[in-house]
């Protein structure tokens, strides 16, 4: 591997309770989160490992209480992590002084809180400028990239509104405008849109996306949505407990689940609409191949006609570049699309 | 969350069975008295050790030995400078800056653009024409000097109660080590804040501003602390990820997120500085305090009166503007605004201040009303208030009210107190204690008035207490009915609520005015001081424990077709009860605090030993009746609310 992962997790622990340091040095393997608890600990995050490299978009996803928060403050170290390591960039944070915390803040980080967390007493321009102003930038230069990032998220001329006159998803668009003043490389955003109506959060699902494209930075996004983390999501992190049972891209977590719990949340989903050609290609082996092929960015659903129609049994799937990746059996597409035969 | 309901008989959350069986005892001890050896009845003298000269000897050696005196003679010379600073721009004191007196129109003026500012036009007329009253009445050097106290006394307090107050917040131990602290100062009467003030800082302003400061400092500290803790966790994480140090964390997240209950406390900490000064009258401060205090002596009651109104508005003045301060939100401004704008009130009101400052140059009775040229009314008033109360109904009427509460209430139940055994006293009040608390509140609430006849002080406290309690069943009496009444309709409780809001802010040397007025020198005027005093809480608290019952429930009690007193006795009262029950405790402590103002009149009690303690300035026997005092509030108040928060836990609610 070329470069250190962005943020790399190594057996994380994160637990609530009496001496939680004591507990799990003395805790053996194997003991579940009802063990843990009824020895009067709750685990908020348990043994976690997980990598997310430069750029990708991570999505962290679980029923309430399933630490979601935890973990994404343990990342930031919001709070300090119970047992294991913390990298950012190569460089564990779990062991760093008080400054060098705050000057990692101050250059690589970026966070969105659920209820927006917007200082009542200063005005948009100055709480997006909140963070230069930490960092002691000087009046001007921090207006002007105030001024910047507030005309992206598109609050131009609502710079000198307080959060209380602003409709939610103005404040969290102030929200989301201070964290990306500093330019972070990192961006932690935890539940951003559920408090907003469903019209203003696919609005802001939107704005989003239009704001990754351009800026290009590595995100972990905790979302109770499955569609929105479709939408999103590079790779899928589903934790249950304090655990993550399962982090894969979109179309293998609903391919192949790896446990009961990953497939009853599933469950719900159309699953034509999320898997694509690619996930289900299968190498060529020297196979020889005839005819058209199908773009390995379509999903099933958007197949489904040729699908139906088609008189071939294997299906050539081709990438971006018009290079030929693998085979995709008709079947196993149509099994999708309409369900498995009874 | 359920509550475990313990397997014993209760009566609204009260324990009985081992609670019953003391007041048994009680009862027992009460009717075997003649029977019963003497320890058991008072606590015999040659028992009472000499507290008060163990405390004089401390308070020496700290003055004396540790150097507190030098200490304190420096903090004096410099509350002297502010003080006289103040005193010069408000009254013309003839010292640094040598600029004053103000002329009273430019500062009524300038108090009318603030009030303008701060909530709009109503508000700039309290404001303003408070204080031309003020100076229409001739009261504007006594005012000033009061004001010139409160000036420096308020800043003081605010800032060393947000400094305690961001303390305790951070460090949990010393929250612990102050609150205690804390709760004594509040309930310490306020002889007890005068007398070291006097000993410790110079007589005259700079005692009375460190006693004021003093009692104005607990609700800033609580408020303080309040607020912080109260900040939301994603603003502090937003802040965290900003990059704060623990200074800026403070200092832009969490103090302007604790706004509302900072300023919520600034509003107490000015309105106890103003209740506080006023008293400071008992240590000679001249000001309003000092005026009322020697016309109330003499019985001049028409002009009492006219400085009681006085009071009373700028009590109303400080209390609205300091209010509308916590609601106001700021406003934005729309980019290009040039900074005139942004500032019109502060130039408005500099513009106006200076405008009338050189009129007054001009015509010499805009600065200053001189003696002789005001328009007071107090000699007519007293004349009509002659013909008024000399009117042979009221007369009648009060001296029959005044001879049948003194013969057939006040005095049986006071010499009843004074009969009963201490030691009955005690098995009740751990009683009442352990039916509320259990153990640890019975000992408690016993233990306090043990101290108490620990100190050989338990005949006065007797008295101080019966005053105390007879004034508030009569508040209780006629105070819950008229606000059960009240929260019945809609259109009564807003303007009743309003109205005990703003009595509540008078200082309480105000009742006395009507009480001397209808009963003259004696017990039942200190009683219904304290009654009007006291009812102001319970009412208050009453009402708003009934209105905040939800409506759901009385709309289920609806349902079920319960009659209108079922749904009052049923499902209104059992809810608002912890709530009423804060009221009561409310009009405890208030009372508690009159009854030792009411010492002037001449009562026999604690109150009456503690200004005697002025006059010798004997400081240890000062500090013993204090706190006799305080651990009788705090034994009702522990009681009390301890009550009221188990109610709460039970209802599930609050
Ligand atoms: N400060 C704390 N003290 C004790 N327990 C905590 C604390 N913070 C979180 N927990 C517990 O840790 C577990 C995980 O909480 P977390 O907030 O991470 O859940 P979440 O997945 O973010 O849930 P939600 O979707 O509701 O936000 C929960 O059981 C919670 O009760
Ligand atoms: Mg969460």
């Amino acid at each position: 591997m070329s470069e250190a992962p962005a943020i790399s997790c190594r057996n994380v622990w994160k637990l609530f309770g009496q001496s939680p340091a004591a507990y799990l040095a003395g805790l053996e393997k194997g003991r579940d989160f009802d063990d843990i608890r009824r020895d009067g600990y709750i685990a908020g995050v348990r043994d976690v490992s997980v990598d997310v490299a430069k750029g990708e978009l991570l999505v962290v996803m679980g029923l309430s209480g399933s630490g979601k928060s935890t973990l994404v403050r343990c990342m930031s170290r919001l709070i300090d992590v119970t047992g294991g390591e913390v990298q950012i960039e190569g460089r564990d944070i779990t062991r760093i002084n008080e400054a060098e915390l705050i000057d990692l803040r101050r250059r690589k980080m970026g966070m969105v809180f659920q209820s927006f967390g917007l200082l009542p007493n200063r005005t948009v321009l100055d709480n997006v400028a909140f963070p230069l102003e930490m960092r002691g930038q000087d009046r001007h230069t921090r207006r002007d990239r105030a001024m910047e990032v507030i005309k992206l998220v598109g609050l131009e001329g609502r710079e000198d509104y307080y959060p209380r006159e602003l409709s939610g998803g103005q404040q969290q668009r102030v929200g989301i405008a201070r964290s990306l003043a500093i330019e972070p490389d990192i961006w932690f955003l935890d539940e951003p849109f559920s408090a907003l109506d469903p019209l203003i959060r696919r609005e802001m699902q939107d704005e989003f996306l239009r704001l990754r494209e351009m800026l290009g930075k590595t995100i972990v996004f905790i979302t109770h949505d499955f569609d929105e983390a479709l939408r999103l999501a590079d790779r899928i992190a589903i934790m249950k407990d304090g655990a993550i049972e399962q982090c894969d891209t979109p179309d293998k977590i609903v391919l192949h689940p790896a446990t009961p719990y990953v497939t009853k949340f599933t469950e719900v989903v159309e699953k034509s609409r999320v898997v694509h050609a690619r996930a289900l290609a299968r190498p060529l082996n020297g196979t020889v191949f005839e005819g058209a092929t199908v773009a390995a960015g379509s999903s099933v659903l958007q197949l489904a006609r040729q699908l139906v129609n088609e008189t071939r049994e294997q299906l050539p799937v081709a990438d971006k570049s018009g290079k030929v990746i693998g085979l995709m059996s008709r079947q196993e597409a149509l099994d999708i699309l309409l369900g498995a035969a009874p | 969350m359920s509550v475990a309901i313990a397997p014993r008989r209760t009566v609204f959350g009260l324990t009985l069975g081992f609670p019953l069986a003391l007041v048994l005892l009680a009862v027992l001890v009460a009717l075997l008295k003649p029977l019963l050896p003497e320890t058991l009845i008072r606590v015999p003298l040659n028992a009472v050790m000499p507290y008060d000269r163990w405390l004089q000897g401390l308070f020496d050696f700290i003055t004396h030995d540790l150097g507190f005196g030098t200490l304190t003679r420096y903090i004096s010379a410099g509350l002297e400078v502010l003080l006289d600073a103040t005193g010069n721009l408000l009254f013309g004191k003839n010292r640094w800056p040598h600029i004053g007196p103000l002329p009273w129109t430019s500062v009524a003026a300038a108090m009318a653009v603030l009030g303008y500012a701060l909530g709009g036009k109503k508000l700039a007329a309290l404001a303003g024409l408070t204080f031309v009253w003020v100076a229409l009445v001739g009261q504007w050097d006594l005012a000033m000097q009061t004001m010139s106290v409160i000036a420096v006394a308020a800043p003081l307090a605010i800032m060393a109660g947000l400094g305690l107050g961001i303390l305790s917040w951070k460090s949990r131990s010393f929250e612990k080590a102050l609150a205690p602290i804390l709760a004594i100062l509040q309930t310490l009467p306020f002889f007890t804040y005068l007398l070291p003030a006097v000993i410790f800082f110079k007589v005259g302003p700079t005692a009375g501003c460190v006693a004021t400061a003093l009692y104005a400092l607990p609700p800033m500290v609580l408020m303080t602390t309040l607020g912080l803790k109260k900040v939301s966790p994603e603003v502090i994480e937003a802040g965290q990820m900003s990059g704060s140090t623990r200074w800026q964390m403070l200092r832009h997240v969490y103090l302007p997120s604790a706004r509302t209950e900072i300023l919520v406390g600034v509003n107490q900490a000015i309105m106890l500085s103003l209740a506080m000064v006023v008293l400071t009258a008992f240590i000679g401060m001249p000001g309003l305090g000092a005026k009322l205090l020697s016309l109330m002596n003499s019985l001049k009651l028409g002009r009492s009166f006219e400085i009681g109104v006085t009071i009373v508005l700028i009590a109303i003045t400080l209390d609205r503007l300091s209010k509308a301060w916590v609601v106001k939100q700021p406003q934005h401004f729309e980019r290009g605004t040039p900074w005139w704008r942004r500032n019109i009130y502060l130039l408005l009101a500099l513009g106006v201040f200076a405008l009338f400052w050189a009129i007054a140059l001009v015509y010499p009775l805009a600065g200053v009303i001189p003696r002789g040229k005001d328009l007071s009314i107090g000699t007519q008033i007293d004349g009509v208030f002659d013909i008024v109360l000399n009117n042979p109904v009221l007369v009648a009427v009060t001296g029959w009210l005044r001879w049948f509460l003194i013969t057939w209430v006040l005095i049986p139940f006071r010499d009843g107190l004074l009969w009963l055994p201490t030691t009955a006293v005690l098995c009740a009040i751990a009683a009442v204690g352990y039916a509320v608390g259990g153990r640890r509140s019975a000992l408690l609430a016993a233990g306090f008035f043990a101290i108490v006849a620990a100190t050989g002080w338990w005949d006065r406290a007797m008295i101080t207490l019966y005053a105390v309690l007879s004034a508030v069943v009569i508040a209780a009496c006629v105070g819950l009915p008229l606000g059960i009444l009240a929260a019945q309709r809609k259109r009564w409780a807003e303007p009743i609520l309003i109205a005990c809001d703003t009595a509540q802010t008078f200082p309480s040397f105000i009742y006395l005015i009507p009480a001397i007025m209808f009963f003259g020198v004696n017990d039942v005027a200190v009683v219904f001081a304290i009654f009007i005093f006291a009812t102001v809480p319970l009412m208050r608290y009453t009402i708003e424990g009934i209105r905040a019952v939800p409506e759901e429930l009385i709309e289920a009690a609806d349902m079920s077709g319960a009659t209108r007193s079922q749904k009052l006795w049923k499902v209104q009262l059992p809810i608002a009860l912890p709530t009423m029950a804060v009221g009561f405790n409310q009009a405890i402590m208030f009372a508690f605090f009159m009854v030792i103002i009411a010492a002037f009149i001449g009562t026999q009690d604690l109150g009456q030993e503690l200004q005697k303690t002025l006059a010798g300035a004997e400081l240890g026997k000062n500090f013993v009746l204090g706190i006799c005092v305080a651990l009788m509030a705090l034994a009702f108040d522990h009681v009390l609310m301890k009550w009221s928060a188990n109610r709460r836990k039970i209802l599930g609610v609050g």
